[in-house]
């Protein structure tokens, strides 16, 4: 068997696990009414008379994903150890890093997925003036990975506890320190405090979500910016892995 | 005969505890053992190693040549596996789950179709097939684990308690199944009816405490019990009294037990030794006249070896009082 194979076999049964439950479509509302609610009436979509989705959509992406995404990858790890079925993954011909892997595409294309249904606004924008859709294609292209970035971390804690809750908890918290390594209002803090140690300050923002997205609200496709994204990625499903193998182990 | 599972001195330490304290034993194509023990003795935790969810601390497993650390996929492909309690994805229909395990393990197709079918037959699922796995009874649930064990049709079956939950009808399905199966597979199985043993198993272990501490046939292991060729007869017309006082003089005999039940006396005879048939001789000869009106010879009570090895303390004490 290739690993491709059992990776795709793996998404196949968690996106058909998503959509068997209201989950799936309570979610996808959910993002949608936001995105709708937050562009339009606090975003102020239409007072600014800009063509653009900058500043009035995709600048709250970090802070809806802050909660959603937690909520979508809550179950991922901790419904199977709940569950028992853990046991049944684990002990079937293939490596856990195919599960690893499996579980996460297929949460991320759900996120995708839901991303790609707030379609309308770019719709919207193009009928009222001309936006450059290069910019709002590459918004989209961060607003995924950054997306993806969060959903690692929601793997890890997910890992850790059988506890749904636990886990939601624990990755809105880690989320949040993404986002506010890169918060004006916290940047300016640490400067405050720290301001002998520029690097000190510069570290820390790197490891933000916010300033890495921020290029590709821009419209820029900075490589450093991806790779930021894929290595908290690759980072987290590998922490993932330990976590798994050490609950085994002991 | 090749011996599919070979577990070498198989250890797992939780902490300061061990759970399996070298385990060593092996088991071949068209043999099934099984598992017996107290609760917590390390059963389950055996088999978990066997099939590779936790590694083990020290010792090895080898499925049928492959070691299952190092080559862990190659081994598993050979496995079928029933965790204890039986999981199932939930969120799935009975059919999207078989065709879930069908795919996983390499079926693809037409191949996967007739493999789901064969299952579904085999475990009696047709009714509950488009129902989701929450939605099902404790024993439709164990039966699809079960079937999704079986799919790749493998040579090795791990079942941890295949029969707990089950109502008397199932069990008996069950039973039928992984007998006709173990007659070309090597299977194990743990559980808790000592019946089961008999009706399924070519051979059992006893294990306690991490450690084996019996392991034969069935048959072997009923000999080691005290009632092993012991005589239990109902006497009409004597008392009690009379008749134990006559039975103890006989050569082969170590302790008669009688009381009276009505008006007859319920005899039971232990022979010196276990399993000699002496005894049923003697006992005959010796009752020439008597009003006899049921007589047998006993083969031994698993159960009552089950508790002289696992709790060897209360049992003796429960064979003085």
């Amino acid at each position: 068997m290739n690993p491709l194979g059992n990776i795709k076999t793996i998404t196949k049964r968690e996106l058909r696990a998503y959509f068997s439950s209201p989950v799936a479509y309570v979610f996808i509302v959910i993002f949608l009414l936001l995105n709708g609610f937050f562009t339009f009436m606090v975003g102020g979509f239409f007072e600014r008379g800009e063509a653009s989705l900058a500043n009035s959509f995709f600048n709250w992406h970090p802070w809806f994903y802050l909660f959603l995404v937690p909520a979508v990858g809550m179950r991922l790890w901790a419904e199977e150890r709940r569950v028992g079925t853990l046991e049944l993954l684990l002990t079937m011909p293939i490596t856990p890093w195919e599960a690893i892997v499996g579980k996460f595409v297929a949460s991320w294309l759900f996120l995708g997925l839901a991303l790609m249904l707030t379609f309308p606004v770019v719709l919207t924008v193009n009928y009222l003036g001309s936006p450059d859709n290069g910019v709002i294609f590459t918004a989209y292209i961060g607003s995924w990975l950054m997306a993806g970035a969060y959903l690692a971390v929601s793997c890890i804690t997910s890992a850790i506890t059988r506890n749904q809750v636990v886990s939601f908890i624990l990755s809105v918290v880690a989320c949040l320190f993404l986002i506010l390594a890169g918060f004006p209002p916290v940047i300016n803090l640490l400067q405050g405090l720290t301001n002998h140690w520029q690097w000190l300050v510069d570290t820390i923002t790197s490891f933000s979500v916010i300033t890495h997205f921020a290029g590709f609200q821009r419209g820029v496709l900075d490589s450093r910016d991806v790779i930021f994204f894929l290595s908290v990625i690759g980072f987290s499903l590998f922490t993932t892995s330990v976590i798994l193998r050490t609950h085994r182990t002991t | 005969m090749e011996s599919m599972i070979k577990v070498e001195n198989l250890t797992k330490l939780f902490g300061e505890k061990r759970a399996v304290d070298g385990i060593t034993f092996r088991v071949g194509l068209g043999e099934v053992l099984g598992f017996l023990g107290p609760n917590g003795a390390g059963k389950s935790t055996t088999m978990r190693m066997i099939t590779g969810f936790i590694p083990p601390t020290s010792g090895t497993v080898k499925i049928g040549g492959n070691d299952i650390t190092e080559d862990p996929v190659a081994a598993k492909r050979l496995i079928g596996y029933l965790p204890e309690n039986a999981p199932a994805y939930t969120d799935m229909t009975v059919e999207g789950f078989l065709n879930f395990a069908a795919e996983i393990r390499g079926l693809r197709g037409n191949a996967r179709q007739t493999a789901v079918n064969r299952v579904v037959d085999l475990c009696f699922l047709k009714s509950v097939l488009h129902q989701n796995v929450d939605t099902l009874s404790k024993g439709y649930r164990h039966r699809t684990c079960f079937a999704q064990s079986i799919i790749h049709d493998p040579d090795i079956l791990i079942l941890d308690e295949p029969t707990d939950g089950l109502d008397p009808n199932q069990k008996h399905e069950i039973r039928q199944l992984i007998r006709k199966m173990g007659q070309r597979k090597a299977i194990i199985f743990s559980t808790h009816i000592l019946e089961e043993v008999d009706a399924v198993c070519t051979r059992a272990m006893i294990i306690d405490r991490g450690r084996v501490v019996a392991n034969g046939t069935p048959q072997e292991l009923r000999r080691r019990s005290e009632w092993a060729g012991a005589v239990t007869l109902r006497v009409g017309g004597l008392g009690a009294d009379a008749v134990r006082d006559q039975l103890s003089r006989l050569r082969s005999v170590s302790r008669v037990s009688a009381e009276a039940v009505g008006d007859r006396v319920a005899v039971t005879v232990f022979p010196r030794a276990n399993g000699d048939s002496d005894l049923t001789r003697e006992v005959l000869a010796a009752t020439q006249g008597w009003q006899v009106e049921e007589l047998r010879t006993e083969e031994g009570r698993l159960d009552e070896v089950f508790r002289s090895i696992t709790m060897p303390d209360t049992a003796a004490k429960e064979a003085k009082s």
